[in-house]
């Protein structure tokens, strides 16, 4: 199911880009913080169908008029990409809150046995940063999971527009778009039941 | 073997430290009393440049450690310190709490790190506690494997941040145990704390702190019996 795949691959990147740009935000170098500051508030603070559009459109559009040549992106392709991108933004701000929610003795006691910061950050402080994130990050999949269906605009065959080209042979908008909708809810259940048991599960050493 | 000249430590407009210098010799048990706010846990701090001095001096065994060059990782594998929040790894056993920075920092072998560990467990009298995460110990407790995993990096001087102003009075003593061995090893150590009992049978100097500098030093003896100042006079009848 394209819904999924997509979804499943932009939540995996967008946690790779998310985890770069968030720890980028908090880093003391200007060099590494602006650009991560610029990328997520422009992802965040624009509608993900316009950048859906802007990627699909845009950037092919801009290509052919600088070579001449004409570039068609792949909408799955596309789809993903433009989804990790914008997760990414998101996911960069839990991990950000995620890192800062942890008690500052600890980057302090880490410090304190010799630990570099690079070290501290990998041993002490993100392990019990990403434990924390997991119900943020869950909802994060979830959203994810419903914007993929803004990915119909440019064609790509996931729940929604399987549901759409079904309408358009039997003309039922009613039953197929209740059926579209009931398929996307029993998906968000099924995350959120196993999001739910993975904090459960890695919550056992954690009380302190 | 630690020299501190002429320190001075601004917070913003705060100044918290105006002007500390103090010697510390090899295996000296220095005991820093005084009220809240005066200044003793910033000073400590500096002393391992978790807080870095606005001006002034340390110098650790003749390396000035508060020049830009040198290297600040190197000098806190040297520092053991022990915070007042015991600051034990949540996500680690107590034994991977003890062994981690040496495996990590020291470049030791997990077998040899372990058994380090296991020693200084033993030591604290938590051997029996090994696997278990810090959620499942007591505050004094914590701070036992606290100071087993400052130990472990064998440092030259310790440093404690009332260490037992956190505990529950019956978990005092057990922590005080473990210095007072620490101190009788021949440990450097500098210890901020409330506990005059300590600071009086275990210190072999105290210093008295208020409002950023020190008032007075000297043996406990002269300082909890024939105080020269009158602030010192007033904070300890206030205490005693």
């Amino acid at each position: 199911m394209i819904t999924i795949e997509i979804t499943s691959f932009s939540l995996f990147f967008g946690l790779i880009l998310g985890t770069i740009s968030g720890l980028g935000k908090l880093s003391r170098k200007t060099i590494f913080r602006y650009p991560c500051i610029v990328y997520i508030d422009f992802i965040r603070g624009t509608p993900l169908l316009v950048q859906i559009l802007l990627f699909y459109y845009g950037i092919p559009g801009l290509y052919s008029n600088a070579t001449g040549n004409s570039l068609q992106i792949d909408p799955i392709l596309a789809g993903i990409i433009v989804c990790s991108i914008n997760s990414g933004a998101y996911i960069a701000e839990i991990v950000r809150g995620g890192i800062q929610s942890i008690d500052k003795g600890q980057m302090e006691a880490a410090r304190s046995l010799g630990m570099n910061e690079r070290l501290a950050m990998r041993e002490i402080i993100l392990p019990q940063a990403f434990r924390r994130i997991i119900p943020p990050l869950g909802n994060e999949f979830i959203a994810l999971l419903k914007d993929s269906s803004l990915l119909a605009v440019i064609g790509v065959h996931e729940l929604l527009k399987s549901g759409q080209l079904y309408i358009s042979r039997t003309f039922a908008a009613f039953p197929v778009y209740i059926a579209v909708a009931l398929m996307y809810l029993v998906l968000t259940i099924v995350i959120s039941r196993i999001v739910a048991y993975s904090e459960r599960r890695l919550g056992v050493s954690d009380r302190s | 073997m630690i020299e501190v000249k002429d320190l001075y430590k601004r917070f913003g407009e705060l100044e918290v430290l105006k002007g500390i210098s103090v010697d510390i010799k090899e295996s000296e048990v220095v005991c820093v009393i005084g009220p809240s706010g005066s200044g003793k846990s910033t000073f400590l701090r500096c002393l391992n440049l978790l807080e870095m001095p606005t001006s002034g001096d340390i110098i650790i065994d003749g390396e000035k450690v508060t020049d830009k060059g040198t290297n600040i990782n190197k000098i806190r594998e040297e520092a053991g310190m022990v915070f007042q929040h015991f600051n034990l790894f949540p996500h680690k056993t107590t034994l991977q709490n003890v062994a981690l920075a040496p495996i990590k920092v020291r470049k030791l072998t997990n077998e040899e790190a372990e058994k380090r560990a296991h020693d200084l467990l033993k030591k604290v009298g938590l051997e029996d506690k090994a696997n278990v995460y810090p959620s499942a110990l007591s505050g004094g407790q914590k701070q036992r494997v606290a100071i087993a995993r400052a130990l472990a990096m064998h440092p030259k001087v310790m440093l404690f941040d009332e260490p037992t102003s956190a505990l529950d009075p019956e978990m005092v003593g057990d922590v005080l145990d473990v210095m007072k061995d620490l101190a009788q090893a021949g440990m450097t150590m500098v210890v901020v704390t409330h506990e005059m009992g300590f600071a009086r049978e275990v210190g072999d100097r105290v210093l008295f702190m208020d409002d950023g500098v020190i008032v007075e030093q000297g043996t406990p003896e002269d300082i909890f019996s024939n105080a020269k100042h009158e602030r010192t006079r007033s904070f300890l009848s206030k205490i005693l």
